[in-house]
Order: structure tokens, then sequence, then C-alpha cells
């Protein structure tokens, strides 16, 4: 399985969620299937986009909140997990691409290729109730498909190739990009007051 | 030596009449007082972290969200928060409003905390990030005020260094 026919599974579900990518290849891969005023892309400080998805999933409880992360960035910051089950947002749904590698930077295996290190095996540690390891694309949507349905904090370890985009580029500033993921959720704010 | 309860009541006066309505922070002993205070408080949501890098993601979260949020520390889990600051909140022109505990400065007894209380104000002074020392309870409400409004209007990083002789009670 690749991490970006998962991405292109979950594509069509995320127009109305707030997704915050990490770096690299699973950014790249979001973004050309089609850029969205609602994804915010960390370029760099692996290891927080989960807890920039606890910040927006604790602060906007009427939003869905989705982390797409890898391997290499949840190594970075395990103590995310812990935090994420002790505040257990309802609203975050936490993929986490595990390929096995430090693919963006060169291809240097990261603690999880040889299966000495489970990710979900961590996560169910750290305390966190609803996780899921999945290795192949059918699984992994009927695993999405609960997360979201499940209205709980839910954590996806999918397995995927080492393999990545043949480019790499955005027509987006970094500061463009985090100005208006600000704005459209100020909007939805707006919209939503009107709605009241 | 113990934390001075008045001016860390002081502090947490400063923090809700600024306006701040979520915290995240990692709880030291010059902390303590003040963050059992917003424990207690409805109209303050805390979040602790594991390590003070990930109060970095979650100030962003609520920045992005429209919440008014300000960060607690401690200057080793500022030292520790780097990256982050650098290549999260700088790098994305993200507002920080740090609120740091200064150990291992003047008058510090204990050993290990001085290498990190004597490099605090060099690694400020090179990421640039502008900072104050709040050292009374009577100003430190107007220093909190003004490093969130600089904070925001900046869109950058900024400190406040917590000193001993505010978070302290005097011998």
């Amino acid at each position: 399985m690749k991490r970006a026919e998962c991405i292109s599974m979950l594509y069509p579900e995320l127009d109305d969620k707030l997704v915050v990518t990490i770096m690299g290849a699973c950014a790249q891969e979001l973004y050309d299937l089609g850029h969205k005023e609602n994804f915010f892309y960390l370029q760099h400080a692996m290891g927080l986009a989960s807890s920039i998805g606890l910040g927006l999933a604790l602060h906007l409880p009427h939003e869905t909140i989705v982390v797409l992360d890898g391997d290499g960035s949840v190594l970075m910051n395990l103590g995310t997990l812990a935090t994420l089950a002790r505040y257990r947002p309802r609203n975050l749904v936490h993929v986490i691409f595990d390929n096995g590698s430090l693919l963006s930077t060169g291809g240097f295996d990261s603690h999880t290729t040889s299966g000495i290190t489970d990710l979900a095996a961590i996560a169910r540690g750290a305390g966190i109730q609803n996780v899921a390891a999945v290795d192949s694309i059918v699984t992994f949507g009927e695993a999405a498909i609960d997360a979201f349905a499940r209205k709980d904090l839910s954590v996806i370890v999918a397995k995927v190739a080492a393999v990545g985009p043949n480019h790499y580029g955005m027509d987006l500033q970094l500061p463009e990009n985090a100005f208006r993921f600000k704005r459209w959720i100020t909007h939805r704010k707006e919209l939503a007051r009107e709605a009241t | 030596m113990s934390v001075s309860y008045e001016n860390s009541k002081a502090v947490f006066q400063g923090i809700k009449d600024a306006g701040i309505t979520s915290l995240s922070a990692l709880p030291e002993t010059w902390l303590g007082l003040l963050l059992q205070q917003a424990e207690r408080d409805p109209g303050v949501r805390l979040i602790q972290v594991a390590k003070e890098e990930e109060a970095i993601g979650v100030a962003a979260g609520a920045y992005f969200a429209g919440e008014r949020h300000v960060l607690l520390m401690q200057n080793h889990g500022f030292l520790a928060a780097m990256n982050g600051i650098v290549s999260l909140a700088m790098l994305y022109s993200i507002p920080l409003c740090m609120l740091i505990a200064l150990r291992g400065h003047w008058g510090e007894p204990y050993p290990w905390h001085t290498r990190g209380g004597i490099v605090t104000e060099g690694v400020l002074r090179a990421l640039n990030i502008p900072f104050e020392y709040a050292r009374s309870p009577k100003d430190v409400g107007r220093q909190i005020r003004e490093a969130y409004t600089l904070s925001q209007s900046s869109l950058s990083p900024v400190a406040l260094l917590l000193t001993r002789d505010l978070m302290e009670d005097a011998l």
C-alpha cells in the first residue's frame, strides 16, 4: 500500500475538516491532489503536527481535525501520544503513515523498519483507546470510516511503502499557508454564528 | 526559600486581566501555585504537555482557533522547545506569548539550574525574541498584557522572564 493511495482515498472527505500534515512527501501528495484552504502543511518542526492538531481540537470542538503524520515525526515526539490520551479530544483523527523510513531526508531506516518498534502498541500503551493498525487499502478505508464515525480520539497506524512523489514544491509561501488556514477557521466560526 | 503565594496570584490575575482563556504548561516549582489556580478556574483551559516543544504546537493550534493563549514553562523547557519556536512559530509567523520561569540566575543556590540560567538571555537575543524581566507583582500584570499585545502585532515569539524576585518569598 502506498501513502498516496491512502491520501487519495481520504481526500473527498477532507472538504470540511481541518487537516495538518507533516513535511515532505506527505504534504506534497496531499497538495498535488488540490490544495484547500483548510490544509496546513507543517514543512518543518518534525513531531509537532499532532500537537497542532491537539490545540485545534480542544479549542474547536465542533470541527473535525485530521493529522497526517509519519513514523519519523512521531518518533521525534512520542510524548504527544500520552498528551493526546490525557486530553482525549473527541474530534481528532491521527493518521500515522509508517513507511519505516526517513524518506524525505534520504531514505534512512527509521526505528520501525524491521518491526522492532510498534507504533500502534506505543499509542495503546500511551492510553489511546481507539488504535487501528492496517496494511492494506481496504483495511485503511475501513479504519478511516470507523474513525470519522466514532466521534472519539482515533489513531490509525498505516504501514505503507517507502515511496514518495518525484517532485517537490508548492505555489504557497509558508506564512501564507498559516494566514489562509487561520482565515478559513475564522470564516467557519462566523458562518456557524450566523446560523445560530 | 518558598514560592510566593501572593505573587503567584498576581501573575495569574495578570493572565486573567489580559483576557487569556487558554494556557499550555509544563509544571515546575515556581509555576506550581499559579497552575493550581489555573486548574481551579473554569474560565481558563489548562493543557499540560509532556515536553515543552509540544506546547509550541498546541499554541499554534490555539492561535489558529482564535483563542487567547499563553505558554508557561521553565527556561530549560524554553531551551528544549527551540526547534518548534524557530521552525514552527518563526517560520510561519505564528505569535507566542511565553512566560518563562528564569531559574539558575541571580541568587541561584542549585548548581543544576545554573547553565540554563546563564545562557537564557543570550539565546533570546540570538533569536531576536523580545523579552523583559518581571520583578515586581505590581508591574507583572501590565507586562503580561504588553507581551501578549506585542506577540500578536509582530506575529512573533515574545518572552516575559519571571525572576526570583517575583516568584520566591523574600527571606
